[in-house]
């Protein structure tokens, strides 16, 4: 059933997207980051219409598919006059707007974990709120949310599967156009779950070790 | 930008039938990963070691790869295992696979949650264990893991969308194609967003009047 000769020929083309996949992934978690740490402070805002504006942030992104908007805003950006807008930029941007409400919600989560103490003692320091922001509450919510930050590093690895929608040559992309020239659909696809899998189990690994560290000092 | 109803309007027919064929698949991948998942749990629960290790490794490849992938290896890979199926079937088949190792999880830690005196009182009573599971264990940790399969269940509903690349004329695949016989792709496209929006709102707030319903025994042990 399988035909070892093209598996080691198509191995590195596969390997080649692989860094795409990645690329755009991780690009994608850093100005996710950047998002989820703004509506994440914005949830927590004492401003009601701030707050309803990081709910409603949070509610369309991740009430919409993915899949509907990456597709949305490769077929808006043009419309708001951003023509050609290149398959990765356009993955990219979907990518984060919809990470970003993640960690939206998981920063939140980390931000109400620190003492409300700091932030007073901050203040009589004499912090303004964006260094009480930078300095104090986002290292200390990121330690406390490690773990589900790589839980959201891996969720964005298998949802970057979806940017082969907008023509971006990723691991998956590739993957399928190798079978649909070979016809080994079984081995081609194999292969593709085999790559992804070699990122992601180390990465959930990681995952559980930081958070199993987490609780022994949180004991 | 001006919003065209008429594209709405025209394609009503099309859309209905698109939006009944994404519920159809979404509810049938939600019982079929639920059962799919509950099979598994238990299996992890009860089972031993021998039924327990090939579980944990097929609940890590599914969760470590995409959906899509999946249902690429289902769908193409899956006649040279004489698995022929059509879109429908294949898409419900990954939808169910797909959610029940989340669904597993979920119960696992469901069953983990009801205090072990339970199951021995319930043994020195002569209960079996069918019926343990099902008149004991099962009431109590649905209060605790609504929430989270809930959460599961929409996560299923957002993953319907990805079933319109293997063809399925599902919500998405309807809304695109009209979208490119007219050009209108912002309209259509805003509309299935308000779609998606409608269909995972209505869902999670029916998760919550559940979570008062299946948490009611609990408010009539305090009275």
């Amino acid at each position: 059933m399988f035909d070892w000769p093209l598996l080691q020929q198509n191995a590195p083309l596969l390997l080649d997207a692989l860094w795409v996949t990645l690329q755009v992934s991780i690009a994608a978690l850093a100005i996710g980051f950047v998002i989820g740490v703004i509506v994440g402070s914005l949830r927590l805002s004492p401003v009601p219409l701030l707050r309803r504006l990081g709910g409603a942030y949070i509610f369309v992104f991740r009430g919409i598919p993915l899949l509907v908007q990456l597709l949305f805003i490769y077929y808006f950006l043009p419309r708001i006059g951003l023509p050609n807008v290149s398959p990765t930029v356009a993955a990219v941007i979907g990518l984060s707007l919809a990470a970003g409400a993640y960690i939206a919600e998981i920063m939140r989560g980390g931000f109400m974990a620190i003492p409300g103490g700091q932030l007073e003692a901050a203040g009589l320091l004499g912090l303004n709120a964006r260094q009480m922001l930078l300095r104090i509450r986002v290292p200390q919510a990121v330690r406390l949310t490690l773990p589900s930050l790589v839980n959201e590093m891996i969720l964005l690895i298998k949802a970057s599967s979806l940017v082969s929608v907008v023509g971006l040559a990723d691991l998956t992309r590739t993957a399928q156009n190798l079978a649909a020239s070979d016809y080994m659909f079984v081995q081609d696809y194999l292969m593709l779950a085999g790559f992804y899998c070699v990122i992601n189990i180390p990465l959930a690994y990681c995952g559980s070790v930081l958070e199993r560290r987490l609780k022994e000092r949180g004991a | 930008m001006i919003f065209d109803p008429t594209i709405v309007t025209e394609h009503l027919g099309d859309i209905g039938s698109g939006f009944l064929v994404t519920l159809g698949t979404w509810s049938s991948g939600v019982v079929l990963g639920m059962a799919l998942g509950m099979l598994i749990a238990v299996a992890q629960v009860f089972g031993n070691s021998l039924v327990r290790a090939p579980l944990r490794v097929f609940i890590e490849l599914i969760r470590s790869t995409p959906f899509l992938v999946q249902l690429f290896l289902i769908y193409y890979g899956g006649p040279s295992f004489g698995l022929s199926l059509d879109p429908v079937p294949a898409g419900i088949l990954g939808l169910g696979v797909y959610g029940s190792v989340y669904f597993a999880e979920i119960f696992r830690s469901g069953f983990d949650s009801v205090a072990r005196g339970q199951l021995e009182a319930a043994d020195c009573l002569g209960i079996t264990r069918l019926q343990c599971i099902w008149r004991i264990q099962v009431p109590q940790m649905l209060v605790i893991i609504l929430p989270a399969l809930v959460n599961m269940i929409t996560v299923l509903c957002k993953e319907t969308a990805v079933l319109s690349i293997i063809t399925i004329p599902e919500l998405t695949m309807v809304l695109t194609g009209i979208g490119s016989e007219t050009f209108a792709f912002v309209e259509t496209l805003l509309m299935l967003c308000i779609g998606y929006l409608i269909l995972v709102e209505l869902c999670s707030r029916l998760g919550m009047l559940l979570e008062t319903r299946v948490g009611r025994f609990m408010n009539r042990q305090a009275r």
